[in-house]
Formats: structure tokens, C-alpha cells, sequence
């Protein structure tokens, strides 16, 4: 479920991915259309520029954790073993480094799922409910004086 | 995890968390190290040994000291000090510790050692305590981790007698 406001008013959207409880950005249909046209022409590795999916992002932070941890453990036992202190921080830091390279970057494969967002010709399908009364905008004018 | 910058915080957040884990870890293996350290202090001579205008007694010795430390290396030790220190009663004092020399080994290959000296340090007594003097000499160290606690212990050596009559 998510909200898409168009013609200046808000409609649900429906999507079938669990996360996307609350979207952090609106568009107008205008805008959407417009967006739309700009992915058409850009290439494989645009995912750089813009936000991760959910799904994408649920696996950047899980992937963050184990390497960090897997490197840790690696790195303990290798310089308990060779009792070598600097052997324990090098293996760290290289899987410290290796770990920010797959991570942090918007990589394409963190954006196999992305949210599908309602088409902007079903919401002009529906028709823009109307006011209940016009009591709210009698109140606001009266505020105003 | 929606964004660059909030990825590249939680990943330096956590990766310097678990540094702080493996060293804490690693400082607890300390713990399974049990040292056998050995140590020897012959006096070969008493140089000199007089009261000073103040009224305090002082003596040079040349001292013979031969020590095997190595056992108290372990992967997370960055260095040893180490300190010989004359100890002895007097009226005044329980306990008098004058340190005679000091050195820092910074690793295993030079805790096997074996030096041949005079005092350092100064031996002056507090007073006009030494002459006919029964005293301990001990050697005293600090085992300086890379991380976590830094542990001390000493050998005491004892049956070391200073002369009745100033030379």
C-alpha cells in the first residue's frame, strides 16, 4: 500500500512488496511520467544515482553485518594462531575495506525489487472523490479575518 | 539504509564496535598466559659507600644482573619494563624501595639477558641507616599490553648485606 498524490489530491497505491509501508517521497503524475521517460534512457549502472530498494537494503545491511563479523572471527584466530597483533588488524582492515566496497555503494544487484508504483493513467480511472460539505473552508475564512 | 550516508555511518559504527570486541578479546588472552620468568643479581663490588654532607647515606654498587623474561611475551604485549630496586627497613620507614636501574624490552628476542653495571640510579638512603644493612634486591616488572590491562609482578632476591664501616 502506499500514497501517490496527483490532481492535488491523495490516492492509495497498491504494491505487492511488504515493506513499502510508508514511501518517503511523493510525485505528482506529472513528475511520474516525466521520470518515467528519463529511465527509459539510461543505462545498467544508473542505480548509482538513486535510492536502494527495500529489499536491496534489508540485504546491504545484513551483507554488512556477516563480513564484518566472518573478517573479526577470521582475523582473532589468524593472529591468535601466528601470535602476530598486527596479523589480527591487517586481515580486519582489508575485510573492513573489501566490506565498504560491496556495501555502501548503490551496486545494481541491491535493486532487483523495486516498488511498483501505481501507473498514473489508473489513477485518472478513478475519479477525485468529493467533499463531504464545505464547512472546513466557511471555518478557515473566518479565521482569516 | 536508504541512503549513502546513512549506510557508510552504520557500517563505520559497527565495524569500530567490533575492533573494540577483538581487542578486548584479545586482552583476555592474556589471562591463559602463565609466565615463568627467572632471575639473577650477583653484587661483584661495592664502589664506594659514604655519608653525605646532608647527612644521608649513599653507596655505588657493581651489580651483575642476568634475567629470562621471555615467558611473559605473549602476541599482545608491546613491551616489558623492568627495574631492579633495593628494599630494606629502617626505624623511620617499614618498607624503603630505591630503585638501581631500569630498562625497557621490547621484545621477546631481548628478554634473555645479562648486563654487567653500576647502579643507575643513585642509592641514597633516607637518613644514616646502611652501613651493616640487610637488604632484598627485587626486580620488579611491567608487562605493557598492545590492548586491555597491564599486569605487574616481581622476583625477590634476598641475603644481600651492606658493609659495617664506610669505605
Amino acid at each position: 500500500m502506499g500514497l501517490v498524490l496527483a490532481h492535488d489530491t491523495l490516492y492509495l497505491t497498491v504494491t505487492d512488496d511488504p515493506h513499502a509501508l510508508k514511501p518517503r517521497s511523493f510525485q505528482t503524475a506529472s513528475s511520474l511520467r516525466s521520470s518515467r521517460l528519463r529511465r527509459l534512457q539510461v543505462n545498467h549502472f544508473s542505480s548509482i544515482g538513486y535510492k536502494m530498494d527495500w529489499q536491496g537494503q534489508k540485504l546491504a545491511e545484513q551483507l554488512m553485518q556477516a563480513m564484518l563479523v566472518a573478517f573479526a572471527i577470521v582475523a582473532f584466530i589468524a593472529g591468535y594462531a601466528l601470535e602476530s597483533f598486527q596479523t589480527m588488524l591487517l586481515i580486519y582492515a582489508a575485510g573492513v575495506v573489501l566490506t565498504s566496497l560491496i556495501t555502501i555503494p548503490n551496486w545494481p544487484f541491491f535493486n532487483r525489487h523495486p516498488l511498483k508504483w501505481l501507473d498514473p493513467s489508473e489513477a485518472e480511472k478513478h475519479p477525485k472523490p468529493q467533499p463531504a460539505s464545505s464547512g472546513p473552508k466557511k471555518k478557515a475564512s473566518k479565521k482569516a479575518n | 539504509m536508504h541512503s549513502f550516508g546513512y549506510r557508510a555511518n552504520a557500517f563505520l559504527t559497527f565495524a569500530i564496535t567490533i575492533l573494540a570486541v577483538i581487542c578486548a578479546m584479545a586482552s583476555v588472552s592474556d589471562y591463559f598466559n602463565s609466565p615463568s620468568p627467572t632471575s639473577q643479581v650477583q653484587v661483584l663490588n661495592i664502589n664506594w659507600f659514604q655519608k653525605k654532607p646532608d647527612g644521608d647515606d649513599e653507596v655505588s654498587l657493581t651489580l651483575n644482573i642476568s634475567a629470562n623474561l621471555q615467558s611473559l611475551f605473549t602476541w599482545n604485549t608491546k613491551q616489558v619494563f623492568v627495574f631492579l630496586a633495593a628494599e630494606y627497613e629502617t626505624p623511620k620507614n617499614s618498607l624503603n624501595q630505591v630503585s638501581l636501574w631500569d630498562g625497557i624490552i621490547p621484545s621477546k628476542e631481548h628478554a634473555q639477558f645479562w648486563i654487567h653495571i653500576t647502579n643507575k640510579y643513585r642509592f641514597i638512603d633516607q637518613g644514616s641507616n646502611l652501613r651493616g644493612k640487610n637488604f632484598n634486591l627485587t626486580l620488579h616488572w611491567h608487562i605493557m599490553p598492545k590492548t586491555g590491562k597491564m599486569f605487574a609482578d616481581k622476583i625477590v632476591m634476598s641475603g644481600y648485606r651492606l658493609p659495617e664501616v664506610y669505605r
